[in-house]
């Protein structure tokens, strides 16, 4: 493949010797492209990279492919519509906690945790403090906090009253709160 | 010389004239026919936006009522455009707004329409009717709530599948209560929950909606209501199609579906529930267009819905349809003109679906009226690309995207070149092609050869060296649209074919050999384009003349160079050359 320093005279010459290399790939000491150029997985079966380096590094990477700018050429409208479901799978269900005079909120990943026993530990550890015991009629026992969290429909709700799969998905934010507000919460209905 | 007709007996002729072609021939006959269509032209396209500025146009054409305008190059669509690279709407807007007092639609395309621009729109405007915002982004959903409370008169609002920063399903409630004129809505992109209150009132009065396309936040178990109070639609997209199965949200989708008499398209399907798709069935005989690109369901309940639709004339679907889907959509929709497959996992390593090569070519036989394609498959042969191209050489737009870059036909392990030779070869209608796998400049050869027809080539991992390019812009004699990524394609064909340049709309080339050098060569030697080139490294005058650029972008214009460019496109010109060389 001619790089564009070495063009001399017809076109012909090499132009139609077949290759199966990534155009681009050539070391061109001008070409200082800061994108990368295609990098692709090889997978045993046609491609072999210019650098053998590279092939080697690659032979135990993940089983979804080094991504390239704009290839496949799909909208990122459309990949946002049909993918989102994907992608949540991928990059986890983050969500802000804030705390009852606290100066700035966290941000934790729902997914990581199995259920509420292991939510309130990690809440407990982040934010230094106890959540007390869950029970359906009083809230949350023995302790000045209780877990609420923000549903879908901007309401705000006690944690631990729905199944844990129910509320990941409709937790939008969580807010744990202090004092008498919080108790009052617990009380009642 | 006497005229043989008055005046106004030539502009009541020109107004049959409905084609810029036709229109732009009558003006270029005599200078008086030129003056009378000038003040008669209604209807303005401009296919790129920098090819003329707002001046040149509102000079020429005093008395416009529609505006159509494209702004940035396709590739945009797949991020190969930096953000702030141009295509600004307030420009037009604001010169618009003194010209053209009683200018009625406005349609775009990639342009950055801000919410000012949409103020000044619905301010401006007093007989505001259409304005359709295509692939558009820079706007929030205020700039909506301008448009609403402000065209007294809007038929159509089409928000495509515009970006928009969407603060809020507010918006909606700002048409007026008196409001009745609407015709169509597309608010399919938007996230926010409208007030569906407002939205079932302003669908009771507008007895003239015909198009109606909700977006995802509308639950399915709302859809009857907004139905039967608009029996008379003809295109409906939905939203999330799903809810728990409930035989009273089934039974009153059938009936408010069935009330329908004359849907044709539908759309919209997000989150489908397949249980509810038969809900649908009574419309199914008269639908001719269905968009499923978002409907993740298998294939078995794809074939069911489609059996229904025998005079399907359009379908986008994702490849769960599969070879099997595919089959059967042959087999029932003999009159399907359109079709577009969409891949559900584009990332991943290995296909999640049984969708090959075969599909295309099945439906390549049984469908007659093919005569649009775009499909996404992980692997393609040169006999099913000829078996294709002898099946249906009527086809006019043919874009195939296998997902791997340079595969070559999986059977052979050859390159590609015969099978797409085969497809200009003979589709000598062919108008828009798009290439993919494993091609060697061959491939060229037979699309100058054999493309006279061609308009828009898009080319990505293909070729080998600057002949590749060169068969492409000497041969293919319609071409208006050139794009092209990684390839090795350099100078020597462009400099060759620079004349070539001004007979195009566009060429884009990026991740290519292009050098700085030949760039500023070509800016000197052809002072009708703009040769721009769009570098995020810095000054490309801080590299050596040799070193290829980033990204090329070559359009004919008679506006001169940008002047609102950003700091990472430089314009080649005379000026340029003088001062750096």
């Amino acid at each position: 493949m001619e790089g564009v320093m070495s063009h001399e005279s017809d076109l012909n010459l090499k132009a139609t010797e077949l290759r199966l290399g990534l155009p681009g790939t050539e070391e061109s000491t001008a070409k200082n492209n800061k994108r990368a150029s295609p990098e692709l997985v090889d997978d045993g079966q046609l491609f072999k990279l210019e650098s053998d380096a590279k092939a080697g590094d690659r032979e135990t990477a993940p089983a979804s492919k080094a991504q390239i700018v704009g290839w496949p050429p799909l909208r990122s409208y459309w990949k946002n519509n049909v993918q989102s479901k994907r992608t949540e799978a991928e990059t986890g269900n983050y969500v802000k906690v804030s705390m009852d005079g606290a100066p700035y909120l966290r941000k934790i990943d729902l997914k990581i945790y199995m259920g509420y026993s292991e939510l309130f530990k990690a809440l407990e550890n982040m934010f230094q403090l106890t959540i007390g015991e869950y029970s359906e009629r009083e809230g949350y026992k023995g302790s000045d906090y209780a877990p609420a969290y923000e549903d879908k429909d901007g309401d705000l709700m006690l944690v631990g009253d729905v199944p844990w799969e129910m509320f990941m998905s409709s937790c939008k934010r969580l807010r744990i709160m202090k004092g008498s507000e919080a108790t009052g919460l617990g009380c009642g209905a | 010389m006497a005229y043989s007709f008055p005046e106004e007996v030539l502009e009541y002729v020109f107004a049959f004239l409905s084609s810029d072609k036709d229109r732009n021939a009558v003006s270029l006959v005599c200078k008086s026919w030129y003056e009378i269509e000038r003040w008669c032209r209604r209807r303005i396209f401009i296919g790129n936006c920098y090819a003329v500025s707002p001046q040149i146009v509102i000079r020429r054409f005093p008395e416009v009522s529609a505006v159509k305008i494209k702004g940035k190059p396709h590739f945009a669509d797949f991020n190969l455009v930096p953000e702030g690279w141009g295509a600004y709407l307030y420009p037009w807007i604001s010169a618009m707004a003194r010209s053209y007092p009683w200018l009625e639609e406005i349609k775009l395309k990639r342009m950055v329409v801000t919410d000012e621009s949409l103020e000044l729109i619905s301010k401006s405007f007093k007989n505001f009717k259409v304005l359709v915002l295509s692939s558009c982004e820079g706007f929030t959903t205020d700039g909506l709530a301008s448009i609403a409370a402000n065209c007294r008169n809007l038929r159509e609002l089409d928000l495509k599948e515009s970006e928009v920063e969407d603060l809020s399903g507010h918006w909606l409630s700002h048409f007026p209560d008196n409001f009745t004129s609407l015709v169509s809505l597309n608010m399919s992109c938007l996230g926010s929950e409208v007030s569906f209150s407002a939205l079932e009132r302003l669908v009771s009065r507008c007895p003239n909606l015909k198009t109606l396309r909700l977006n995802r936040a509308v639950p399915i178990e709302k859809l009857p209501s907004l139905l039967r109070r608009a029996p008379q639609l003809v295109e409906f997209g939905t939203g999330a199609y799903s809810a728990e199965i409930r035989t009273d949200i089934f039974s009153n989708l059938v009936e408010a579906f069935s009330g329908c008499k004359h849907l044709k398209s539908l759309s919209g399907f997000w989150d489908v529930v397949p249980a509810y798709l038969p809900a649908m069935y009574n419309v199914c005989s008269r639908i001719t267009s269905l968009n499923l690109s978002y409907a993740t369901v298998q294939s078995p309940d794809l074939v069911e819905l489609i059996s229904q639709c025998p005079n399907l004339k359009c379908l986008w679907v994702l490849d769960y349809i599969e070879d099997a889907g595919l089959k059967a959509l042959s087999s029932y929709c003999k009159d399907l003109q359109e079709l577009r497959v969409f891949p559900s996992d584009p990332y991943g390593a290995e296909p999640n679906v049984s969708l090959t090569e075969q599909g295309l070519v099945t439906v390549s036989a049984g469908c007659p009226k093919l005569q649009s394609v775009l499909y996404f498959c992980r692997q393609m042969s040169n006999a099913a690309l000829i078996a294709i191209a002898r099946n249906r050489p009527n086809l006019i737009r043919f874009r195939l995207c296998i997902i791997e870059p340079q595969a070559p036909d999986y059977l052979t392990l050859e390159p590609l070149d015969t099978g797409f030779g085969a497809i200009v070869e003979h589709c000598k209608q062919l108008r828009r092609l798009s290439l993919s796998g494993l091609l060697t400049d061959r491939v060229f050869e037979y699309i100058g050869t054999h493309a006279k027809k061609l308009e828009m080539l898009s080319i990505a991992f293909a070729g080998d060296s600057d002949l590749g390019l060169h068969y492409v812009l000497s041969g293919c004699e319609s071409l208006r649209k050139l794009e092209i990524r990684d390839c090795p394609f350099g100078d020597k064909a462009l400099l060759a074919n620079a004349a070539k340049l001004e007979t195009m709309r566009s060429l884009w080339m990026s991740s290519c050999s292009v050098s700085y050098g030949a760039c500023k060569l070509l800016g000197q030697k052809m002072p009708r384009l703009n040769v721009e080139v769009i570098d995020e490294r810095g000054p490309p005058d801080s590299r050596p003349e040799t070193c290829p650029v980033e990204k090329l972008y070559v359009y004919r214009t008679v506006a001169g160079p940008r002047v609102d460019k950003p700091d990472f496109v430089w314009t080649m010109d005379e000026d340029a050359a003088l001062r750096l060389s």
